[in-house]
This record gives structure tokens, sequence and C-alpha cells, in this order.
């Protein structure tokens, strides 16, 4: 319970990652910024977009349905009130470029980005999960972690470096070190911030036994997709074994379902060079 | 059911001899239901008249029902004399704002900051409560139900449907019909759609039915070109929203500020010419203050 209270606690001065800091700054200073250029900068940072569902899915506003989305945000509220949140949010700073845990924000922001993106395309192609969900599902499975580097830098730091020493998946490190891994924390502060129940689950349960459809399914791939291929990096060497048939029509390994999902690699290659970096693959 | 509009003009006040016929002031409806229960839709400058109308009438329970808080909707909060004196009532009712983090609790504290009014807000002598509401959320004062509806402006800004025994009304306050933020073609266009046309069908059955429809016309077609995201509707607009909602009366209100009423009655024919099919059957008129309706 303690854990729990000062997380939330921290979580609420949370920063955001400096590129959509400065891109949002950038844009809103000039008032004809097209807002779909908003919206996208919101939508590539995983701390921007969980506040802003935080604050649109508060009980306190008592919105008629949950807002699953940016672009759902800015359908309900219009872009000037999404706008104006996110320069909120970046006036409150950025993640600074180390922390005490030396957890690769960048990297982690990569890693992230090209999950979002791959479980959005494996959404479509699936066809058993909306792609906004599986979307926001892949940018913000990992949020615990950021959490950890930021606010519990020493402790992370001894569960990165048992697992990296050890080929431990993270989140057992994590349990060991902690007592509480990433997923809990993760979903504990989704729950809280009363994000819709599907993320909430994804958030939870994704290092359990993959579900065999639904966004959980595309949540999956996507992040084993990303490690096969090296893509940005949030500290876990594990790779999972693919289960049989969980790709479906896709493939039977995690390179043919990734084949088959066309503009993947030119929407990683565009979420690598947004996140500052170059395509690792 | 009784409305009467105490001020139809959008954005400023704009007194003088071009709008002597449909007035100068800023946004201010009253609505008496049938137990006359008063129910005051936004404080523009008109609600200065409609208080000192309300004066004999004291001790009163006013019911300000605000759709959003910019200026031109509020400005006039300040010089409701009811709320100077002991014994009246005046509940505050409205929208919340995400980027504050406060609700309609803010609207005279804010501007009753002493370097801009003489009286603060902890001053007020009548009895003040204000109540956030939620969207689709109805409330109940006296014999009438209110319920605010999500609509679309820069700020949050709640239309109210009122509804009382089997009569009903719908005031938009400010509202800019939905665009889409992708241009046809992009990956994103089609989703956006969707949801776009949900939120639109939303609003549509929000106000669905109703007798009277009072909605945000501030421009003509041309002029709007210029002013997307500004957060108002056209002639054309309201029209249509009256129409597929099957509004009987309809209202163009929030006059834009700088049209003449010589000017306002020239677009506004030429805004039924334009609309004929749609236009068939509603009786659509121009908000004028003074202007009273009973049903």
């Amino acid at each position: 319970m303690h854990f729990e209270k000062e997380l939330l606690i921290a979580v609420e001065k949370m920063p955001a990652f400096p590129k959509s800091v400065q891109r949002v700054l950038e844009l809103t200073r000039n008032p004809d910024s097209a807002p779909k250029l908003i919206v996208e900068v919101i939508a590539k940072d995983p701390v921007m977009t969980a506040r802003i569902l935080r604050v649109l899915n508060s009980a306190f506003y008592g919105l008629p349905s949950k807002v699953t989305g940016v672009d759902h945000a800015v359908v309900m509220l219009g872009i000037n009130t999404i706008k104006n949140l996110a320069i909120r949010i970046a006036a409150v700073g950025m993640i600074p470029p180390t922390n005490d845990a030396g957890f690769d924000t960048n990297r982690y922001l990569l890693h992230s980005l090209g999950c979002a993106e791959a479980a959005r395309l494996l959404a479509q192609k699936l066809d058993d999960a909306d792609p906004t969900e599986a979307y926001i599902a892949g940018l913000l499975h990992d949020i615990g972690k950021i959490l950890y580097a930021l606010y519990q830098p020493r402790a992370f730091r001894a569960a990165l470096d048992r697992s990296a020493a050890t080929g431990l998946a993270l989140h057992l490190a994590e349990q060991e070190v902690l007592g509480v891994d990433h997923t809990v924390a993760g979903a504990l502060l989704a729950k809280k911030w009363e994000f819709p129940d599907t993320l909430v689950d994804c958030i939870r349960q994704h290092h359990q036994a993959p579900p065999r459809q639904g966004v959980g399914r595309t949540l999956f791939l996507a992040n084993q997709i990303m490690k096969v291929r090296a893509f940005g990096d949030a500290g876990n060497p594990e790779i999972v074994a693919l289960p049989e048939g969980l790709g479906g029509s896709l493939g039977n390994d995690y390179e043919g379902v990734a084949e088959s999902l066309a503009g993947l690699d030119n929407l990683l290659a565009q979420a690598g060079s947004y996140a500052g970096m170059k395509e690792e693959s | 059911m009784k409305l009467r509009f105490w001020g139809v003009r959008g954005s400023i006040p704009t007194p003088g001899p071009e709008t002597v016929r449909y007035g100068g002031n800023t946004t201010c409806l009253e609505v008496r239901t049938d137990d006359g229960t008063l129910i005051l839709l936004d404080g523009g400058t008109g609600i200065h008249r409609a208080a000192l109308n309300l004066l004999r009438e004291m001790p009163i329970r006013a019911n300000i029902f605000l759709t959003h808080t910019h200026w031109d909707h509020i400005q006039g909060l300040p010089f409701f004399i009811p709320i100077f004196v002991p014994g009246n009532r005046v509940t505050l009712y409205g929208p919340f704002d995400p980027v504050s983090g406060s609700g309609v609790e803010q609207v005279m504290e804010v501007q009753m900051q002493y370097s801009f009014f003489p009286v603060r807000e902890a001053e007020l002598r009548a009895n003040m409560d204000y109540r956030v509401l939620k969207p689709g959320v109805s409330v109940s004062v006296g014999d009438a139900t209110i319920t605010p509806v999500l609509l679309s402006h820069p700020v949050v800004n709640y239309g109210y449907r009122i509804e009382c025994n089997g009569k009903s009304m719908f005031f938009t306050g400010d509202h800019e019909p939905h665009t889409n933020i992708y241009a046809p073609g992009d990956e994103a266009h089609a989703a956006y759609e969707e949801m776009l046309v949900r939120q639109r069908s939303e609003i549509v059955s929000a106000m669905a039915g109703v007798d009277v429809l009072v909605a945000d016309s501030s421009y003509t077609p041309e002029e709007y070109a210029t002013k997307v995201g500004w957060g108002h509707g056209t002639y054309d607009s309201s029209i249509g929203l009256a129409a597929a909602a099957g509004a009987k009366t309809l209202f163009c209100t929030h006059h834009e500020p700088t049209r003449s009423d010589d000017a306002l009655e020239a677009v506004f024919a030429a805004a039924l010419a334009r609309n004929r099919a749609a236009a068939a059957g509603i009786d659509i008129r121009l908000a004028a203050e003074g202007v009273v309706l009973e049903w």
C-alpha cells in the first residue's frame, strides 16, 4: 500500500519525453499548426498519451464513454482543449537525458513506439481487436518501467543488472528486487487513472501466457517482434517462444508474422527518426 | 414553457443605432417552466436587464446554466443584482475545464478578483452554490429536467436540453460542427470520420424532436471559410441541425458583432433561400432581444 501511494504521487508530476515536449512547444507557438501534427506528437509519447487519457477518463468529468485514444479525445473535447493539455504537460519539463537507474529512455521510447505501430497493424490484419486500442496498449504496456527508472532508480538498476547478468526475464528480476513488477505497477496506474478495462488488463497480463485473440494477442506478438528485431530496448532480454498457432494465418515465427505486416518497416523507420535515432534492425 | 431572449449577440456587446432591432447584449436567455421555475441560460450582458426585471419577484431562486465560460457568456454575472441581496438563492451550473482542472465554481471568483471588480465573490450576499455537470447526466430543477450535452468549441461547451411536462427546448451555446482533422486519403481519415459520425448522431439525438432549438449561427458559409476552428456555426449548419433533429422552431442566435440589423436580415433571408429544402416545415427566426415565445 505504501508502495502504491508513493508511485501514484510520483507519477502525477512525471514529465514527458524531450522530443515531444520540444515539438509541442514548437507547434503551439504557431496558431496555424495543423491539428493532426499536434495529435501525432502526443500519440508518440507514452507519458503525454497516458496523462491525457488520465485527465479525460477521470470520473470527475464523467464523459459518456471512456476515451480510448488521442484522436478520440479530440473528437470528444476538440483540438484546442487537447492542445492546451499538451502544453500543460510540456510545461512540467522533460524526462532527463540520464537517470540513476542507467535506463536508456530513448531506447525505451523506441521499443514502445515500435510495439504500438506493430500492434496496430496486427489488429488490422488479424481483425479481432480495435487498432487504436492495440496502438495504445503497445505504447503504454511498459509504462511501469519508466516509473521505476525515474522514481525507484536504485532498485530498478539492481533488477536490470540481475536480468542482464543472468538472462532472467526483467519482470522476474523486478519481483525479486522490488517485490512488484512493472506490469503490476503499470496496471495499478492505469486502473487508478480509469483507463479502459481492456488497456488495464493488457498492461497487467503482458508477461502472462498470451491470450489467443484480441488486443492482448496483438500486444504479445508486437512486443516479441520488436525484441527479435532488436528495435529499441526496454531492458528485458527474454524472448518468449511463439506459442503454436498464435500467429494465426500470418506465420509460424515472429519474422514471418512481421513480414506479413505491410508498411511495418516504413513505420519503424519513421518511429526511429522521430525518437532521434537510426533504425536498428 | 416560456422563453425570453435578453441577449443574442456573440463575442462582444454591440450597442448603437445599427443594432437596436435585434439588440447588442451578449448571450442570455430566460426560461420559465410551467410551475414558474426560473432558468437562465448563460450570463452575458443581457442578464443585467433580466435581473432588473426580476427585482420585483425577490426573493428569487435562480438557476443559471452556463454553456461555457468565455467572456460573452459570463460577463454579465457580476451585474446579476440578486447575488448582492440576502434571501436570494442562486445556483450556477456548468461544465468542467480539463485544462485548469477546475469547474464552474471558478467563474465568479476569477472575474470578481479585486483588481477587476470592486466586490469579491466572498462578499456576495445571496446564497450561492455551484454545480459541475457531467455530460449526459440530467438534473432536475423544479418541474424541469435539464440535460447537458458535450458540443464542439475551443473550451468545453454544453448544449442544454430542457424538458417540462412534454415540452422541450435545446440551446447550443457556442457550437461549431465537427470537422475531420485528417485529409481524405490520409490513413487515419476513415477511423476519425467514423468517430465523428457517432458524435454528430449523439448530438442530433440529444436535440431530437424539440419544440424549440436555439443555435449558434454566427456566420455565413463564406465567412466561415476563414474562421474554421473558432468554434461557431453557420446559418446553414443550424438549419441542418434543426432538420436532422426534427425541431419545430429554430432561433438563429449569437449574431456576429459587426453585423447591423439590416445586414443580419439580408444574410438570414439569403440563408433561408439557400436552404429551402432543409428548412421546409421548420419555423425559422432570428433571435432578438425582448422576443418571447410561450408554448
